[in-house]
């Protein structure tokens, strides 16, 4: 089975917005969306299963973040194509979609993976967006998928419950940050990583016209940035050996026992 | 401008959230705002929703949305919306309504909006507000074209009732190939046994800082020292460690306890909208990055497994005395 993983690179720490663009700051280090590890163990587990399955990462995102992407090459996956253009930068979940539907539909993957959300958006949408531009079945939020005889099967839980739901492949999923323990990558996996197949490849090559790209692509936007309402203080301690005597001072003072 | 919101329901029910939804648009006057109920044997609905403050309802009413999958629903919405020209679809955000705001999205090129805490329309301009990165920064966010979809967070509006009545359309429901081979094998229903966490006035609650599910011994020992309940994040109760009658957040429980103490839990916005209704909130993670350490009043950065069983201990000493 060829499985195809969605994996998005995020920035590793200090979040902020850039003012003048609105948009997020990606100028700091970058690192492998950590929901995606999930997604990614679970492709190599469906793998190991089968004889000549291949697990391909595909990623929408700007040029430098083929060296993070490396780390699920680094995990087992046998290879990755990160599409990239300048033009790409902005894009919303409109464009976003576009663009990896078409280098999925060129992969031609019998199972597309997603990871639970992307930690710097928190849409956790993508895979419906995708799911309808490969016109595939979709089951999401997946927290215990199994595969036999071209059969999906997922667990997931909704607002009231768990739901058993099954689909034919080739399909699209969602899976939940408990379905599986993602491994770290080995000394060797990581030597590994960098003779792996590496395709960067432009929006233009897989035909994505340039006004489906970036904002031009985007069906939404950024008006204005505003603080949030105000909340109560916060205290910060680091345990030093007495946090506990201290959280009881504070429960105490604040009535709270 | 003509506003339609997608109500979900559950057996009889109309879902409390997208009722609140409703209802927060219907305030907002100025336009019609319609309501579309999809699922099977449901006309029995309509007229709550009308009670809630829709002028007009649409009922899809079909085999093929019995079960609550998205795909089906995808396809009821993009005829509806070329048919009756509506501008703007909202979404009280579940699991089910986030993938059917995903997929119309797709299918119709049309803008999502997600996590909106409130719509507002200026000069007739819908605005969502929108917090993000943990929300350290709310943001003003519009659609360029049309049809505009938005959803809302979880538990952000209460229903209204306004007993108004709704006229009734049924609608056609046409479904593509692809929309309905996945199906619903099973739709196991919550179960409720012990007491509820509803009602507690102090939780503990444990994520997957625990380490495992052996762990879960030190939450339930602090919860019964102090006279309280116990509660998991999503993450744990998925991996099977605690029952998911305990969970809190978008898809369990909502609590507001006098205290709630966090322990080994990353505070994700899905775990918050189910918790910061909570009195006091004292977080214990290791890692001082935590989401959860923007809006707990007390956070303690260490190691629970050292910190839960000595604040356990000072918890029965003072009792003791
Ligand atoms: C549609 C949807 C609905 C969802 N609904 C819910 C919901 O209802 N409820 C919910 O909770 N989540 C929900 N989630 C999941 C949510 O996004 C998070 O994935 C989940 O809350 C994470 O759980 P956690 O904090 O236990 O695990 P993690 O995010 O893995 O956090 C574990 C934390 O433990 C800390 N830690 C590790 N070891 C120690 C130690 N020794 N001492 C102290 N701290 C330690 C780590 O630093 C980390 O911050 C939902 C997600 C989606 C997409
Ligand atoms: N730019 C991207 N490149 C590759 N995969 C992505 C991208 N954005 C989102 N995804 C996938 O979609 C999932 C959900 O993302 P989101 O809906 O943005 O929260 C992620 O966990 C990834 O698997």
């Amino acid at each position: 089975m060829k499985i195809a993983v969605c994996a998005k690179i995020v920035p590793e720490q200090a979040r902020r917005l850039d003012p003048e663009t609105k948009r997020l700051d990606r100028s700091g280090e970058l690192a492998l969306n950590p929901f995606d590890a999930n997604a990614i163990e679970e492709a190599l587990r469906l793998q190991a299963g089968e004889a000549g399955s291949e697990v391909v990462l595909v990623s929408f995102g700007p040029a430098r973040a083929l060296e993070a992407l490396r780390k699920g090459l680094a995990m087992g996956a046998d290879r990755l194509l990160l599409l990239t253009d300048e033009a790409g930068a902005g894009s919303d979940l409109v464009a976003t979609s576009y663009a990896l539907a078409r280098a999925l539909e060129r992969e031609q993957p019998e199972l597309v993976l997603c990871g639970q959300q992307a930690s710097d958006s928190d849409g956790a949408v993508m895979w419906a967006a995708l799911a309808e531009r490969l016109r595939r079945p979709l089951i999401s939020q997946v927290a215990e998928l199994t595969v036999s005889d071209g059969k999906l099967r997922g667990k997931r839980q909704t607002e009231f419950g768990y739901d058993l739901i099954e689909a034919p492949l080739p399909a699209v999923v969602g899976v939940s940050d408990a379905i599986n323990e993602p491994r770290y990558p080995s000394l060797k996996g990581i030597i590994g990583a960098k003779k792996k197949p590496q395709e960067t490849v432009s929006l233009g090559e897989f035909g994505v016209e340039p006004d489906r790209a970036g904002e031009a692509g985007s069906r939404t936007e950024v008006y204005a940035l505003g603080e949030p309402p105000p909340r109560g203080e916060t205290e910060r301690i680091e345990d030093d050996g007495s946090a506990a005597e201290k959280i009881i001072e504070f429960l105490l003072a604040r009535k709270a026992i | 401008m003509s506003t339609l919101v997608f109500l979900e329901h559950h057996g009889e029910e109309l879902q409390a959230d997208s009722l609140g939804v409703l209802g927060r648009l219907a305030q907002q006057g100025g336009d019609e705002v319609s309501a579309l109920i999809a699922g099977s044997g449901i006309e029995g609905l309509a007229k709550q929703a009308g009670a809630f403050g829709a002028k007009r309802v649409y009922l899809a009413d079909h085999p093929a949305l019995e079960a609550p999958l998205p795909q089906p629903r995808v396809d009821v919405l993009a005829a509806l919306v070329e048919e009756q020209g509506i501008d703007t679809v909202v979404f009280a955000a579940t699991v089910l309504t986030a993938d059917v705001a995903a997929g119309l999205s797709a299918r119709l090129e049309a803008g999502l909006n997600w996590d909106l805490v409130d719509l507002v329309f200026e000069q007739g301009r819908p605005i969502g507000k929108r917090p993000a990165l943990d929300d350290s920064v709310l943001l003003d966010v519009g659609w360029k074209g049309e049809p505009r979809l938005a959803l809302i967070r979880t538990g952000t509006f209460e229903p209204l009732e306004s007993g108004g009545e709704a006229r009734v359309e049924p609608v056609a429901v046409g479904l593509e190939d692809f929309s309905t081979l996945a199906t619903m094998v099973e739709q196991a229903h919550e179960e409720s046994e012990g007491p509820s966490i509803e009602d507690a006035e102090v939780i503990v609650a444990g994520g997957r800082g625990l380490g495992g599910p052996e762990n879960f011994a030190l939450i339930e020992e602090l919860a019964k020292a102090l006279g309280g309940a116990v509660a998991a994040t999503r993450a744990v109760v998925d991996a099977g460690w605690y029952p998911y009658a305990a969970q809190v957040g978008q898809t369990g429980k909502t609590v507001s306890p006098r205290l709630y103490i966090a322990c080994g839990i990353s505070g994700a916005i899905q775990h918050k909208v189910g918790m910061q209704g909570s009195t006091v909130i004292v977080a214990i993670n290791k890692d001082p990055h935590a989401p959860i350490f923007e809006y707990a009043d007390l956070g303690v950065v260490g190691d629970l497994h050292e910190i839960v069983p000595k604040l356990t201990e000072l918890v029965r000493q003072r009792r003791a005395a």
